[in-house]
């Protein structure tokens, strides 16, 4: 994939990164706290949940789909998760069990919409829609509305928790970042994925199972909405089937930001990073300056239009 | 006569390229002027400039006598001037008649509602001006291409017309509707219409035109009357060398039998009996809708098979996808690579290498040194011409777009490939290159299917030509017994039920 990793990718998000430094230099001379260290680690903690996500939808966009039930997935696992904690087993095995559980959640709603998709031949617009109502529902009905309290310290030490001095939620994140950058650019299903979003039919001449690739993709998709899922829950200490809401319009705002196509075949994870950063940086900066949070809703949106409207000039 | 369009020293530049070079061109009254020229001469960007959608660098442009600014495709039609591409303009959910008067449609109640009956009294006078008749008050999308097409020209005619310019107007018709075309033609240069006609088929330049202009590399390099031309002289304008022998024959034809069709039988296709020897060049020939593509289809693994058997190197197969296809040693070349073929934002090595993945995995990664190894090495056996392998294929010729797609197959280790329209939309210059490596591909043992719609190319390229109509094959033909006038009678022939038109 060197065309993408190469001059295109780097010229492709050029304007990304260009933003980003902008906004760095922008905050750092009207907040003195702002290019701290533990200030950076904050935004990276704060902006961890949607990036991770990410990560995952520029798999889903990529092949030309969309995923709009990830917010209710992080929801769903998240009551998962906190409700199987509360069984009477030792906490030794009750975390792991519980957590491997929440993961196996959202991968299986991925490769339920999935399956929708590619099976059923339904638009990925519709089938997630119609996904992110069904899990947001099933998130209140199995907690009856009522949030998931009372958690083992150990959860909570989860997203809590520093190694080396940085967050957890943030080491997660690179290594999901690392892991997509990976299989996205050097495995034979990455180059598949961008193939059957550049051209499915052709793709699917060319002896790709087309099915399986999509498929694929909003598993990945999936699995780590429910790891944003477990990490939210273990930030808030308790499982709200209220939480995650929205989630998918920030998550999506963060990819196309970072460069990739909502048509599919072109884009690239390392954009999303950048633009899940653009955003966070944002409102990070806004929250030292003491912008009401009214304002900041606008910024943001002004933001996303303007890196989209430069991706059109160049 | 005074020209109706006169365009002089039209200049154009893009960034790095010297598209057109002081260009001269004019159409007369009732005249049909053909322009030729190779992909990339600038007839293209000629035609944009004449219908406003590109702005030339300097240079004039007349109409009847009289300089004119065309800067928007809006002044182009209310000069008069009309322009039908491959990809026609039309709004399928509408109607024909409303196609025809889009845009200009007769109102009732002071302009307030659209008048339906005047709408459709208006189009069926234009087109029968025109000496035509299509389905009026079904959307355009059910309509056939060539039907279309009478409904573009319709369009036009619905405006005042005095110049309408054809881009490739026959490219997917067939024999019975080009004629239908051609009559078309000269009702417009019997009212008066200049006609620009644009296409690859040198045949039809002597059948339907008057004057010709060859354009190469942004200049004018011939312009002559037909009368004066012939095929050798064009060509050699067009490409600017001489082209040797027309279809090289270096194979030694038929070996023993690769693949064999009894009875197969799938969608629109029934009871096909087809043999393809290791070694030979079958010709698939046949009118649009024989069912050509659709047989291939079927071979490929993309269409179910429904009855019959196949037999592939001696064993029966039936190959429920591409990919099970592509591993028994199949590959198939797609008559449109832009759409079905390539994936354009890919690089050349990716497209090359996209059913080949898991021979250059190491583990669980692709191994870029093999795999580039693997592609340097079929770039250079078919001269496909790229700056470098990880440029887009977007950024490549067409006939380069169809040797990265032939390198795919050979990287596959096919045995039989299947050609669909092998050289449509290609270069005459490439075209011969296209030929020669079919004959080589055979001469090193492969069975090589041809389905052509270009009657010289698949006399010419075949050892053997097969003819299909209504679904089913109608003959085989030797190479000595394969004329043109044999192959129409197969293509024409009606067979059993169901294969009405």
């Amino acid at each position: 994939m060197t065309a993408r990793t190469g001059k295109y990718t780097l010229l492709a998000e050029f304007g990304v990164v260009l933003a980003l430094v902008a906004e760095g230099i922008i905050f750092s001379s009207l907040s003195p706290y702002f290019f701290t260290s533990e200030n950076i680690l904050n935004v990276s903690l704060q902006t961890s949940i949607i990036a991770i996500i990410a990560a995952g939808m520029t798999f889903v966009i990529l092949t030309a789909g969309i995923d709009l039930s990830v917010g209710s997935v992080v929801a769903f696992t998240g009551v998962i998760t906190t409700a199987l904690l509360h069984l009477d087993v030792p906490p030794a095995v009750a975390l792991p069990a519980a957590i491997l559980a929440g993961l196996g959640v959202g991968a299986l709603s991925g490769a339920a919409a999935g399956a929708l998709i590619t099976g059923l031949n339904i638009t990925p617009f519709i089938a997630t829609l119609a996904l992110m109502t069904i899990w947001r529902g099933a998130a209140f009905l199995f907690t009856d509305g009522r949030p998931i309290w009372g958690l083992p310290d150990e959860f909570a030490a989860l997203a809590g928790g520093r190694v080396a001095g940085i967050p957890v939620p943030t080491i997660i994140m690179l290594a999901v970042f690392a892991a997509g950058y990976v299989l996205l650019n050097r495995t034979p299903f990455g180059r598949y994925v961008y193939a059957v979003g550049g051209n499915r039919e052709a793709a699917r001449l060319a002896g790709i199972r087309t099915g399986r690739v999509i498929l694929g993709a909003y598993v990945i998709c999936g699995f780590l909405a429910a790891m944003s899922g477990i990490l939210l829950a273990s930030r808030l200490n308790s499982g709200q089937p209220n939480s995650g809401l929205m989630y998918e319009l920030d998550v999506i705002a963060a990819v196309v930001v970072g460069g990739t196509s909502l048509f599919g075949g072109r884009g690239s994870i390392v954009g999303t990073f950048v633009g899940a950063m653009l955003i966070g940086v944002l409102r990070n900066g806004l929250n030292l300056l003491d912008v009401s949070s009214y304002l900041q809703m606008i910024f943001v949106g002004a933001v996303i239009l303007l890196a989209v409207a430069l991706d059109r000039f160049r | 006569m005074l020209p109706l369009l006169e365009m002089r020293s039209i200049k154009k530049t893009y960034p790095g390229v010297l598209a057109l070079d002081s260009v001269d061109f004019d159409v007369l009254p009732g005249e049909v002027h053909c322009l030729l020229g190779e992909n990339g001469a600038g007839k293209s960007t000629l035609m944009k400039i004449l219908a406003g959608a590109l702005a030339a660098d300097s240079g004039s442009i007349l109409i009847e006598g009289r300089e004119v600014d065309i800067d928007s495709p809006t002044a182009a039609q209310a000069l008069g001037i009309g322009m039908i591409y491959q990809d026609f303009k039309l709004v399928p959910e509408l109607t024909a008649a409303e196609n025809i008067m889009l845009g200009h449609e007769p109102r009732s109640f002071g302009g307030l509602f659209l008048d339906r009956t005047a709408t459709d009294a208006a189009a069926l006078a234009v087109l029968a001006e025109l000496g035509e008749e299509v389905p009026m008050n079904a959307p355009v999308r059910t309509l056939s291409l060539a039907e279309r097409q009478v409904v573009e020209i319709g369009k036009a005619m619905s405006r005042t017309l005095k110049i309408l310019a054809l881009d490739e107007p026959t490219a997917s018709l067939t024999s019975p509707e080009r004629a239908n075309l051609f009559e078309a033609v000269r009702k417009l240069k019997a009212l008066g219409v200049g006609v620009i006609y644009i296409t690859h088929r040198l045949e039809e330049i002597f059948e339907i035109g008057d004057r010709i202009t060859v354009l190469r590399d942004g200049h004018n390099v011939d312009s002559s009357s037909v009368n004066d031309a012939t095929g050798a002289t064009l060509i050699r304008s067009m490409v600017g060398r001489e082209l040797s022998g027309e279809y090289p024959r270096n194979r030694r034809g038929g070996g023993e039998t690769l693949l064999r069709l009894e009875n197969i039988s799938g969608g629109a296709i029934t009871g096909v009996d087809l043999e393809v020897r290791a070694g030979e060049v079958l010709g698939l020939g046949g009118l649009a809708g024989a069912g050509r593509t659709e047989l291939a289809r079927i071979i490929f693994g993309t269409d179910p098979i429904e009855g019959g058997r196949m037999i592939f190197r001696g064993a029966e197969i039936r190959p429920g996808s591409p990919r099970e296809a592509i591993d028994l040693g199949i590959g198939y070349l797609s008559e449109d690579r832009n759409r079905d073929g390539l994936v354009l934002e890919m690089s050349v090595r990716e497209n090359i290498t996209l059913p080949s993945l898991p021979k250059v995995t190491r583990g669980w990664f692709i191994d870029k040194k093999t795999e580039g190894e693997a592609c340097g090495g079929l770039i250079k056996q078919l001269t496909i011409k790229t700056p470098d392998m990880n440029r887009r294929v977007e950024e490549l010729s067409g006939g380069n777009r169809q040797k990265v797609v032939l390198a795919r197959w050979l990287m596959t280790n096919s045995r039989l490939l299947i050609f669909d329209e092998p050289t449509a939309g290609i270069d005459v210059g490439v075209k011969f290159e296209i030929h020669s490596l079919i004959d080589s591909l055979a001469a090193g043992g492969m069975g090589v299917l041809v389905i052509s719609s270009d009657m010289p190319e698949l006399l010419g390229v075949s050892d053997r030509v097969a003819v299909m109509s209504g679904g089913t094959v109608t003959g085989v033909l030797a190479r000595g017994e394969a004329t043109q006038e044999r192959i129409m009678e197969l293509a024409m022939k009606k067979v059993g039920k169901g294969s009405s038109r």
